[in-house]
């Protein structure tokens, strides 16, 4: 038997074959929406991401590096033991020059002791040879052009409407590409789930109307947040915004972050 | 407890000099070997079809008895390279996400469609059109299982008349074309890969994907040397020559600008000598000095090119024995030096901080799931799938027929 395959009929083939591929794909594509919006963002309902905006600020001369922020945020998100973390303190110990050299200052030393959680141990240096030391606070950068987003391969990251950038864990498939790709190491990959995780600012809070759990517990009030949306007269952010210029980390990557220090040196990566 | 805890991270740290991200602080850089093997293996797909194109498109006609051998090399590595990808996936299950909901923006998901448009539009159409009069031919004369193996790849169309052999033909001549951009999007994508990561100053770079395309092509042709010279040498066959020598020509030509175009890289890193320079020139000095200077300048890029480069200006005075030594250990020297290229591609990226001011040490291990045994079963499968298919496709009992030059129809 000799099967005939003519030109019409082999296109029809084709064609067909791709039409059943490109629909497979469109609605697997239409429910990985649906899904990021209702599943994976533990938001409640009636929650309306597009009437917020949130913004996360940082006056870095208030922090004294006493590490509840981290501790508060490793518990509340469960987040595993070891080097993992969504939210860490940085301390700056910035030498005076050495006798003799033509330096504007020392070589900065850094340090951030298991994420800085139970606080620091006493300065390398003798408190007379250090010009400058601080504590700074580093987390998700919530970038407007976040380049973690921009190469998942599935899309499983995205940016919600109101500037949370988010992980859906059911759907993430552990590459550790956004991982790479993150220019403020504020990802990992949980060893428990195989996912990548990072800071959501308590996403599961924030849509209830509390405020994330570093803010909450910081003692010197050296994080404050807001919704840009719904800023009322006396509203911490909006006093914080007229008082300070603010910087954001690594601003030549384009990136755009959207959590805003005030207070910030030039060694701060 | 502060003591404690504080003691607890610097009992961790020995691997750590300077300051690193704590997110950074792993015990295994988060890609690590099987990732150093991923592009390794596309490369060597890549190049492999490359050289295989020199015969049908360029018409190189020297070549002509190591087109087959050059496709299913390029088959038996295709088919192994998405392997390490997979294995190093924290849910492999979900793989299937990257073809069925891809993130448009990301070079990743892309990559999955490269690689199967690669592999079915291109290599196993191109293969078949090549081997199809040959299957019709090879299953009347043979029987048993490989007899139906045969029967069943002829795919039903058993058509050899004269008309159907020049569509063949044809058909392959147009693959082929279509084949070398795809080859070059195929790897030059996995570049882009790591040259697209702007927040590493090791990787983001706009001669990735080139500097990755030009290894591959050096790479590929290096191993149809290799696999060329141990085939006839398993065989006891006589090697053809003129084909060896014309492999070894275009050997050193692509390997010379391979070579300017890595080294222009490095200059320019030197010369432009920007943020995170220092951290980067104490990679080159320590962490990745085994493998960059000595593993990758030396041993994969200068001894190849002065052996080849002498090749070529005293080709006819050296004799054939010794020439064939060369250009197989020339090919041997290319094929390690280009996987201590992707080592330091992709290792390299991961062995400083993004924070620019720390740098980290890495043992390997070797069982689980980073180790490099797995690495190295993954690197050895694709030469136990090209044995399997040069038993079956370039038997010495079945001749292949006569071949016309493809383009001699369309030239």
């Amino acid at each position: 038997m000799k099967t005939q395959f003519s030109r019409r009929s082999s296109l029809l083939r084709l064609g067909g074959a791709i039409a059943g591929l490109l629909t497979i794909s469109a609605v697997r594509t239409a429910k990985a929406v649906v899904q990021k919006v209702f599943v994976s963002t533990s938001a409640p309902k009636g929650y309306d991401p597009t009437k917020h905006k949130w913004l996360m600020c940082i006056d870095d001369n208030k922090c004294i590096g006493c590490g509840l922020c981290v501790e508060a945020c490793k518990r509340e998100n469960g987040v595993p033991e070891g080097p993992y973390f969504r939210t860490w303190i940085e301390r700056y110990i910035i030498p005076k020059p050495k006798p003799g050299s033509d330096r504007t200052r020392g070589e900065a030393l850094v340090d951030s002791p298991n994420g800085g959680m139970h606080g620091f141990p006493e300065p390398p240096l003798p408190k007379d040879q250090i010009e400058h030391a601080f504590f700074v606070p580093k987390l998700c950068n919530l970038c407007e052009n976040p380049p973690c987003v921009q190469v998942c391969p599935v899309g499983a990251t995205f940016r919600a409407p109101d500037g949370a950038v988010l992980i859906d864990p059911k759907y993430c498939i552990g590459c550790g590409f956004c991982i790479q790709a993150c220019p403020y190491g504020s990802r990992f990959l949980n060893p428990v789930t195989k996912t990548a995780e990072k800071c959501t600012l308590c996403y599961h809070r924030i849509t209830r109307g509390l405020k994330p759990a570093c803010v909450e517990i910081c003692p010197a009030e050296a994080r404050i947040f807001g919704d840009l949306n719904n800023l009322h007269a006396d509203d911490p952010l909006q006093k914080f915004y007229e008082k300070n210029r603010v910087q954001v980390l690594k601003p030549y990557l384009g990136t755009e972050p959207r959590v805003l220090y005030a207070g910030l040196d030039k060694e701060v990566r | 407890m502060i003591t404690e805890v504080t003691n607890i991270v610097v009992e961790v740290l020995p691997q750590f000099e300077g300051y690193v991200f704590p997110n950074e602080a792993i015990a295994q850089p988060l890609w690590s070997t099987l990732i150093v093997v991923y592009p390794y293996i596309t490369g060597l797909v890549a190049g492999a079809f490359i050289m295989a194109s020199l015969v049908r498109v360029f018409n190189v006609k020297a070549l002509e008895p190591v087109y087959r051998l050059s496709m299913l090399t390029a088959l038996a590595f295709l088919l192994c390279a998405t392997l390490p990808l997979l294995c190093h996936l924290g849910h492999p299950e979900r793989c299937y996400e990257i073809m069925m909901t891809p993130h448009m923006t990301s070079p990743m998901a892309i990559f999955g469609f490269v690689y199967a448009w690669y592999l079915m539009a291109v290599l196993l159409l191109e293969l078949w059109f090549d081997f199809r009069q040959d299957f019709v031919k090879w299953s009347k004369v043979t029987s048993g299982f490989r007899g139906i193996i045969y029967r069943a790849l002829t795919l039903g169309v058993t058509d050899v008349s004269e008309q159907s052999v020049r569509l063949d033909m044809k058909m392959e001549w147009i693959l082929s074309i279509v084949g070398i951009p795809s080859a070059f999007l195929l790897h030059g994508y996995v570049g882009f890969i790591f040259g697209s990561i702007k927040a590493n100053p090791w990787w983001g770079n706009v001669l990735m994907p080139i500097m990755f395309i030009l290894s591959a092509i050096v790479s590929g042709i290096a191993l149809c040397v290799f696999n060329y010279i141990v085939l006839t040498w398993i065989r006891r066959k006589t090697v053809d020559m003129r084909c060896l020598d014309t492999m070894a020509m275009f050997l050193f030509y692509a390997l010379v600008v391979d070579a300017v175009i890595e080294g222009l890289d490095v200059f320019h890193r030197g010369y432009a000598a920007e943020e995170g320079f220092a951290v980067l020139q104490t990679m080159i000095r320590e962490k990745l000095f085994y493998t960059l200077n000595i593993g990758q300048v030396g041993i994969g890029t200068l001894l190849p090119l002065l052996m080849l480069g002498s090749l070529q200006l005293l080709r006819r005075r050296v004799p054939e024995a010794i020439r064939r030594t060369m250009i197989f250990c020339s090919g041997a020297m290319i094929l390690l030096g280009v996987l201590a290229m992707r080592w330091n591609v992709v290792m390299g990226g991961q062995f400083f901080s993004k924070s620019l001011r720390g740098v980290m040490s890495y043992k390997m291990e070797f069982a689980g799931q980073e180790g490099w045994l797995i690495s190295a079963v993954i690197l050895c499968l694709p030469f136990i799938i090209l044995t399997v298919l040069v038993k079956l496709f370039l038997s010495e009992q079945l001749q292949p027929s006569e071949h016309e030059p493809q383009n001699k129809s369309t030239t």
